[in-house]
């Protein structure tokens, strides 16, 4: 697999979109949905939610565990995805597309994020 | 240190996602866990299974040795059957629970669960004292490779010349499939029709690569221990660990119709019975929590371990919970208080990380197959 070199990465395996007009993408990458395996529930922040860097702001259900959903930035909320609550398996087919999961006006961002080529080697995949 | 199975390279090179379980490095899944659920209840999958444990048991007293250590009564498996049992603690305590098959007129195969293998392994051993009777680990002889689904007569028929028509469920022959001697039995675990293939370690793999050709066009596929789970779960097939524990009798279990008070040998004096006997007269005059069925509303799934509850109040736990590819909801199996066991109980929830959402009870299993 490959991680699309315009996105920026978290640790906790989320991939954040270019910032444009104040407001960044959020989802999980195909490393992290491939290690989840089939999703079945997607819990996602609420728009006007604030969420934190690092801290939990949601969680995805995989047919065998529950996972924490991370967010890699902190702002407000201002778009989550319903394709994706309703039909969770996008995040299984289509993760850094279809199957993103909000969009976020950033308030401050952490300087530990990772490029591709450092999330690749840190995932190794 | 981990073990691995006769098919452990095969099951890398077909991509498979690994996982420890009970000791073993075992397939979890090598796609979609869904997609390989559906192919089995839709077509066929082919699982290896070599983590089971084999126990042979033979000589003059096997049986005998059989009525006493296990609470089932053996004397009444014909030669070529096979019969689901467990063994107990004095306590009454399940040990494991076992599929027990009779190969000949006095030799017996014992099939325990990869966990258990070695307690019931010793359990037996130190049973066998006074009988004349041996009991030998087998674990290492057996490879295990089973085909499940509606599909598996036609694949497995394919490629051998034994009578398949003839073979019932819980049932076992010798035969060859696909040029490999073979025990094969009409047994599994996913509530479907199915045959489970004994071979030795040294044939699994000529034997899958000819299952894997054979079923090609039938539509069968690879499936992990993920899959496995759900469609045990839909069909209602209690996991030790989970709804069979030691602090558990078999009619705690819901399973009191395991244990064989009258046998022909043995009736009087098998291991675990006098507290067995209690077991069963607490049962009838106080029915204890009943494993039931539970189907969520919403689409957070429970979990083992998890409260059921009913007014606010805790009224019984989830022992096994997933996402049900058939149902498209998910579902548990629970242990519930008799007064919210009834299918159609209202009120009944599981408490989700600290949200009750709303289940409805039902009568198990989830899924039949259609005969």
């Amino acid at each position: 697999m490959s991680n699309p070199q315009q996105l920026r990465y978290s640790k906790e395996h989320e991939w954040l979109s270019a910032v444009e007009d104040g407001v960044a993408t959020v989802g999980i990458t195909e490393h992290a949905a491939n290690a989840l395996g089939d999703i079945v529930f997607a819990q996602l922040p609420e728009v006007g939610d604030t969420v934190t860097a690092g801290e939990s702001c949601g969680e995805l259900e995989s047919t065998k565990s529950v996972s924490d959903l991370y967010s890699p930035v902190t702002g407000e909320v201002v778009a989550a995805n319903q394709d994706v609550v309703d039909d969770p398996a996008l995040v299984n087919s289509a993760p850094f597309e279809g199957g993103w999961l909000f969009k976020v006006r950033v308030s401050e961002e952490p300087s530990d994020l990772l490029t591709a080529d450092e999330y690749t080697e840190f995932s190794g995949s | 240190m981990t073990r691995t199975t006769a098919l452990d390279a095969l099951h890398r090179s077909l991509g498979a996602t690994m996982t420890d379980f009970a000791g073993w490095d075992m397939p979890l899944r090598y796609a979609s866990e869904r997609d390989e659920h559906n192919a089995v209840r839709t077509a066929a999958g082919l699982f290896d299974l070599s983590h089971m444990g084999e126990i042979t048991v033979t000589g003059p007293q096997a049986v005998d040795l059989l009525n006493r250590a296990l609470v089932g009564n053996i004397g009444s498996v014909g030669v070529g059957r096979a019969r689901y049992t467990m063994i107990c603690r004095e306590d009454g305590g399940i040990l494991d629970d076992l599929i027990v098959y009779r190969l000949g007129e006095t030799e017996y195969m014992v099939v325990a669960n990869a966990g258990n293998a070695q307690i019931v392994l010793d359990a037996l051993t130190e049973r066998a004292a006074g009988f004349d009777a041996e009991v030998r680990d087998d674990r290492d002889a057996y490879a295990l490779i089973a085909v499940q689904g509606p599909n598996s007569p036609a694949i497995v028929k394919s490629v051998t010349d034994a009578d398949l028509d003839g073979l019932k469920y819980y049932a076992g022959l010798p035969g060859t499939v696909a040029g490999v001697e073979a025990l094969i039995a009409r047994t599994g675990y996913t509530g479907e029709d199915g045959f489970e293939l004994f071979v030795a370690p040294a044939d699994a793999e000529k034997l899958w690569q000819a299952l894997t050709e054979a079923g090609a066009e039938y539509g069968l596929v690879p499936c992990g221990l993920s899959c496995r789970d759900t469609l045990r779960l839909e069909a209602g097939m209690p996991l030790y660990g989970h709804e069979l524990t030691t602090d558990l009798t078999p009619f705690d279990a819901g399973l009191g119709r395991v244990v064989k008070f009258e046998k022909t040998s043995h009736g009087d004096d098998f291991i675990g019975h006098d507290a067995l006997k209690d077991a069963a007269a607490k049962a009838e005059a106080n029915p204890p929590r009943k494993l039931v069925g539970l189907i969520a509303e919403g689409r957070r799934v429970p979990r083992a371990g998890m409260a059921v509850v009913a007014d606010g109040q805790v009224v019984g736990e989830v022992t096994s919970g997933a996402p049900s590819p058939t149902l498209g909801k998910p579902i548990a199996i629970a242990y519930v208080d008799a007064a919210h066991a009834e299918p159609g109980t209202a009120g009944v929830g599981v408490d989700i990380r600290g949200t009750h959402e709303p289940y409805e009870v039902v009568a198990l299993p989830f899924y039949k197959r259609q005969k």
